[in-house]
Parts: structure tokens; sequence; C-alpha cells
């Protein structure tokens, strides 16, 4: 599964993955506007950041086709609007737009690869996202597991009781909504359950955190020597 | 950690009563007493009302009735102390479990008693220790095998350093080995403890006394091996030996 590997990309011991994660979503928020900001026909400056892009996933000796190819998922939503602005007579900002979408998809995955969810949410929580948003995805990635072995035991059970007989979509597809619904009566139990364990260890609405990472100064040099390099591309 | 050496109850309830939302009645008129250092299996059907009793006792649920802890009549204003007291491990380690490290998990108990964050992290890090997992500090939850899951969820409890351990299912998913190690931890721990389980075997190797719970009532009190045949409270109601007979006679 996507998280799955995801998850095993970023246990990885790379200089990439040894940045704070702060450094790195900063670095990533100046990639984003400096390849927003690129003109359309800039092809040498689009070339020079995915050069780059490809250079960083190197580094961080994570499979580089993989990567690539995963971020594709991007590639249907901005191929049907870049397939409007051709459309509309402006193929530059066709190309523009799948390349910078799928570049942003790149970038965005290499951030992920090379940092562990609990780092990069306390990252994101540290340079000011507010913390409920960045509970809401801390549990739903830490039941994402239980949620998703508990479907697949549900479809063997399923499968087990077909006894190997295919009785058509229909059915398969009322089985399919019976476990989505088992699912999410048992979700809706299982966060009552997660309430009592809180509240059993003293949980009072008010979330406490340790804060472990260090921004030290290499993550600062990275931030800004990475900073420099694309606006001087970005620059000319 | 050092248990409390006064003779007065860690744990009293007088006539509880609690009644579920939906109607069902899920407790009647219980009486119970914990002494300091004793160890109690409660034993009872399922739905017999063991889990919504040990609930009650950090007021997790809120029944009829008086309960003190440690001396402390359990009000809205005790329950931040007595949540500290009463150190409980839940049955499903991936409802206890819902932080997205081990290390963090550990140290959520200590930061909500309000200690400091390098005391709380010196905490988490001695309990772990202690539970025989310092080396899965920084491992997500999911990646531990379920023996491990339930050690780090008693490791949690340890590092609020309770004095009363309650025990919900300890060894559900647990293999031999798993249950081996987590019964030798459970017995090196001072802690008094209550163990609701369905398994006999470890409540007469852990506890000194047993209580049997039937729809809601607490109806027995004493030796384990008294109340497991009591209550007729075995998997088989065979003897070893007519299991082998019968094995053979079969080949």
């Amino acid at each position: 599964m996507h998280h799955v590997l995801l998850d095993r990309w970023s246990q990885g011991a790379s200089p990439l993955h040894r940045r704070d994660a702060r450094a790195k979503i900063l670095t990533l928020v100046v990639f984003l506007v400096v390849l927003a900001t690129t003109p359309a026909d800039a092809v040498a400056v689009l070339a020079t950041y995915a050069l780059l892009l490809a250079a960083a996933i190197l580094i961080a000796r994570l499979p580089l086709g993989s990567v690539l190819l995963r971020a594709m998922v991007v590639l249907p939503f901005s191929i049907t609007f870049a397939i409007i602005s051709w459309l509309a007579g402006d193929p530059w900002r066709a190309l523009a737009l799948v390349e910078k979408s799928y570049l942003s998809t790149v970038a965005v995955l290499l951030l992920a690869g090379t940092t562990p969810l609990p780092l990069l949410l306390g990252g994101l929580e540290r340079l000011g996202t507010p913390r409920l948003l960045v509970l809401v995805a801390q549990f739903l990635y830490r039941y994402l597991f239980v949620l998703s072995e508990q479907a697949q035991h549900m479809r063997l059970a399923t499968a087990c009781r077909a006894g190997g007989s295919s009785r058509g979509r229909r059915s398969s597809f009322r089985a399919a909504t019976g476990t989505l619904a088992v699912l999410f009566a048992r979700s809706y139990e299982r966060a009552e359950g997660i309430h009592r364990a809180m509240q059993a260890r003293g949980f009072s609405e008010r979330f406490s955190l340790l804060r472990t990472a260090r921004f030290g100064t290499g993550d600062g040099l990275f931030l800004l020597g990475v900073s420099a390099f694309l606006v001087l591309v970005r620059l000319g | 950690m050092t248990p409390v050496v006064d003779s007065s109850p860690l744990i009293e309830v007088r006539d509880l009563h609690f009644q579920y939302e939906d109607g069902t009645q899920a407790l009647e008129g219980v009486n119970f007493t914990l002494q300091p250092g004793e160890t109690v299996a409660l034993l009872g059907a399922n739905g017999s009302g063991k889990t919504t009793f040990v609930l009650q006792l950090n007021g997790v649920l809120r029944g009829q009735g008086s309960i003190t802890v440690c001396g402390l009549p359990l009000t809205k204003q005790t329950l931040p102390q007595i949540r500290s007291k009463i150190g409980m491990v839940f049955q499903d380690s991936d409802e206890q479990l819902f932080m997205p490290t081990v290390l963090d998990d550990v140290a959520f108990g200590p930061l909500n008693q309000g200690i400091p964050e390098e005391e709380a992290l010196a905490k988490a890090k001695s309990a772990l220790e202690r539970a025989g997992l310092a080396q899965v500090a920084n491992k997500a939850p999911y990646h531990l095998s379920a023996g491990e899951k339930k050690r780090v969820a008693l490791a949690g409890v340890l590092a609020m350093e309770p004095e009363i351990l309650v025990l919900d299912e300890p060894t559900t998913f647990l293999d031999p080995p798993a249950e081996r190690n987590l019964l030798q931890l459970l017995r090196e721990l001072p802690q008094a403890k209550l163990i609701v389980t369905h398994n006999v075997r470890l409540a007469a190797s852990l506890a000194s006394r047993a209580v049997f719970f039937e729809k809601g009532k607490l109806v027995a009190s004493g030796p384990v091996d008294e109340i497991a045949r009591r209550f007729e409270w075995t998997y088989s109601d065979l003897p070893p030996a007519d299991l082998r007979y019968s094995a053979h006679r079969r080949f």
C-alpha cells in the first residue's frame, strides 16, 4: 500500500533523512513558490528543477523510478486542465500545468519519503499549523493501518464464505457495502475505546507532546543553501 | 515506586450501581475492597460487568455508589489524582497506543500529569527499560508484535508511577512466549493489581484472591482455585488422563 511504502522510505538514514523536518518543509515551500512563479516557456529553468529533484532523490537513496512513477498519480487531474487550456488556445500554459504539477508532486513525495510522519507532523505544528489539524492527521495515519488490516481480514472472510464461486458484481458490491458499514461502526466503537484509554491516562482536552526534534546549524545551512540556489536559478 | 505500606484499603467500593444508556443494568450493588500488595483476579462470563466495573474505578464510567481510591473519594475534583494512582492497561493495545511513536505514547501519561518535558522523557525511557523495550522507543506502534504492544501499553501506565495496576484481559492475542514474558514482568511489579481475565491459569499464577461477577453482581470472593471449582470456571471437564485415553482409543 502507498502509505506503507512511504513509511518504509522515510525510515532511511541519508543526509536528507537527517535534516530537521522544519528545514525540509520550508525548503519545499520555497521550491513550490519558485516553481509556481517560473514562466511557462522557461524550459531550461524547469529542467534544472527536475535535475535538482532527481539528484535529491538519489542523495536520499530512494528508488528514482518508483518515485517518478508514483508522482504520476497527479497527471489525470492536471492533464484534464491542460487539455482545457490547450483548447482555449494556450499550449504553453497547458504544458506548464502538467510540468509544474508533476514536479510539485515529486517534491512532496521527496519530503514524505525522507521524513517519518510523526516528525513531519511535529515540524508542521512547530511551524504554526493548528494543533487540531495536526492531531486529526496523526490519528488518521495511526489508525489507517488498523483499519486497512481489519478491511483485509473482512475481505478474506467474505472470500472464504463465497466458496470460490463468483455470484456476479451485484453480490460482491453488496458484500463490499456491508464491509464498509461494519468498518464504520467498528471505527466509531474504536474511537470511544481510544477516548477511554486517553482519559485513563489523565487526558483533559489539552494535548501535550514531547518536542525531541532540534533545528541545528546544518538544517539552517540546508534551508538557506537550497533556497538561494533555487532563487538564483529562477532569476536566471 | 514504593507501594503504600499502611493497611487502609487502596480501593473501597460500596453499593455501586451502573446502567448503560440503552438501559442495560451492568452493575448492581457491587461491594469490593483491594488491600495494599494484593492481586485480585476478576472472573466471570462475558457481559457480567467486569470491565464496566474497572472502568468505574478511575471515573471513565460513572455510576451510583461510593468509590474511594487511596483514601480519596472519587469526585470530579479528585479525578486527575485518582487517574495517576490507577494505571489501566486495556484489552486492545491498539486502542491504548494512539501516539505516533512508542516513546511519545509512553510519555503521554506523565505529560498529562503536568510533569516537565525533560522529566517526562526520563520517566518514559525508564518505564520502557523496565518493560525491556528500550530498543523500540522510536518505532511506530503498528510495527510492533502483539506482545510488544502489550508491554508498551504497560510501560505507558508504569511511567505514571501508579499505586494500582488494572489489567483487562492482559493475555489476549499473545502467543505463549509473549504471555510468559508478560507474566514474569507482572510478577516483578510491586503494585497491587486487579486482573480481569478468563484465563484461570493466569489468575492462579498471579492472584492471591479471585472475585466472581455474575449478571452485574459480585457474587463470590475467595482463593482462585476455590472460585474456579465452585463456578466450574475451566476450559475442559476432562482430566488430562482421560484426554490421553480418548486420543489413544481413537488412533
